[in-house]
């Protein structure tokens, strides 16, 4: 593929020249469907660099964990995870270098494993997939004595479908063309928000009902930043750790309230959920929000500092007494 | 619970400059409000957490009030405004879970308002009395 070769191209030049001490970016994943991270440090090993839609995983996770200059390969989303950690004081932009890639969205596993009744690690329905391929807008899935076609844009993650920021808004290096998409509505969120407080109480209890407290999607996301979460305090312990409801609800409420002004709807989250909790909502609902009274856009400029960190004079009050 | 002599229990966070002092003043003046809000000093509004609230609500209380000083009082110059763009987010967050609207109210009074201390706790008080019990996130009850 081009994409991969001017990347690993590009890559070499930046560990040669010294322009970055790591490069982080995606390489093949044990499983199909699956890619891992790749830390680069030498450039011998750029070859085993990829990327194609199933590199899901938001890399701006990683750049904490490391020293000197590092090099992110950045889908859209992972640019604008990063724009945010600079913005939010996590790294120094001079310490960071962007190699944007546009991105025309990721596939969600469960979606492919859904339509075909078949998983990795599965023997139920059709058996294992053995083995993916993606070519022209479409994905190859292959199991042991089977084969199929399926539509890429059928398999995509939900966040990809309503993406606006296809390409990092904010760059060093961009490789190959931008993409210029306007994203669709989110209708689903727009029909949430008529139903009434029961309805979507309900709605909340069932889906939340499901979490088993596990943190995944906290430990993926890469705007869950605390060194000590609240949630592993005990003192004072906020809110118990066990899956009871009232608990697993108020764990949800932290965890979108403190990504408000942040979250970048990646989807790493849902992606990683391993029982299929559906939180976009919430944070669809927060980014709106800070959208709509603040101004405010995440990760597409260094220029403004964090809505919740900042305040104007203005700002609307209408619901204080 | 629902009996006709159900009264709500409102957890009320004033700011030590403003709310606090008004609420002070409505007493010395002796302005009668409903007995139902516990009051929780706090430096500044700036100061309430939004999961003081989240927690307020998980242990039982029907309704919870936040205080503080009127835009450009602030004693520490800007904490009201940085509270204001929490508040407005926490609000949105509770009633687009499902969190009955009314349930959280936010205010600013200063200290020369013992009157309109008196009157948001009236008001207060009235809407959590008209919404009931608080069932939904509390904890160990059946919403």
């Amino acid at each position: 593929m081009d994409i991969e070769k001017s990347i690993r191209e590009e890559a070499k030049k930046l560990l040669d020249e010294g322009k970055v001490d790591v490069l982080i970016g995606y390489k093949k994943g044990t499983l199909p469907l699956r890619s891992s991270p790749a830390f680069i440090r030498n450039s011998e090993d750029v070859d085993s660099l990829i990327f194609d839609p199933a590199c899901s995983n938001n890399l701006a996770l990683y750049i904490k964990r490391f020293e000197g200059k590092v090099g992110v390969i950045a889908k859209g989303c992972d640019g604008r995870s990063l724009t945010t950690l600079v913005v939010d004081r996590q790294i120094d932009k001079d310490r960071l270098f962007v190699v944007g890639v546009p991105c025309s969205g990721v596939v969600d596993r469960r979606k492919i494993y859904a339509k075909l009744d078949a998983c990795p690690r599965l023997r139920s329905g059709r058996g294992e997939i053995a083995d993916c391929q993606f070519s022209d807008g479409r994905v190859i899935v292959r199991g042991r004595d089977w084969q199929e076609s399926l539509d890429l844009s059928a398999v995509l993650s939900d966040s990809c479908l309503i993406c606006r920021h296809k390409t990092p808004p904010v760059y060093d290096l961009l490789i190959g063309e931008e993409i210029k998409e306007e994203g669709k509505p989110v209708e689903e969120l727009e029909a949430f928000k008529k139903k009434s407080p029961d309805e979507r109480w309900r709605f909340f209890e069932e889906e939340l009902s499901k979490c088993i407290r596990c943190y995944a999607c906290r430990q993926v996301c890469p705007v869950c930043l605390c060194e000590y979460c609240i949630v592993d305090r005990t003192m004072p312990l906020w809110f118990g750790k066990t899956t009871d409801l009232s608990d697993t609800i108020m764990f949800h409420l932290i965890r979108a309230y403190h990504t408000a002004g942040r979250c970048v709807d990646c989807g790493a989250c849902v992606r990683a959920c391993p029982v299929g909790v559906d939180f976009r909502l919430l944070n669809k609902r927060l980014e709106d929000e800070v959208k709509e009274r603040f101004g405010f856009t995440a990760g597409v400029t260094l220029g403004e500092p964090a809505p919740l960190s900042a305040y104007k004079e203005e700002d609307k009050e209408e619901f204080i007494m | 619970m629902e009996t006709k002599d159900w009264q709500p229990k409102i957890l009320a966070f004033l700011c030590n400059w403003c709310s606090y002092a008004g609420a002070d003043l409505a007493g010395v003046s002796r302005i009668q409000y409903p007995p139902n809000i516990r009051a929780v000093r706090v430096p500044c509004s700036g100061r309430v957490d939004p999961i003081f609230i989240m927690k307020a609500l998980q242990q039982g209380y029907d309704g919870v009030l936040v205080s503080g000083c009127h835009p450009g009082d602030c004693h520490y110059i800007s904490g009201n405004y940085y509270a204001r763009r929490k508040f407005a987010l926490i609000k949105t967050l509770l009633e687009f879970m499902g969190i009955e609207e009314g349930r959280v109210h936010f205010s600013w009074v200063s200290a020369g308002e013992g009157e309109k201390f008196a009157e948001v706790v009236r008001k207060v008080t009235e809407d959590v009395k008209r919404i009931g019990p608080a069932k939904r996130l509390v904890k160990g009850v059946e919403a």
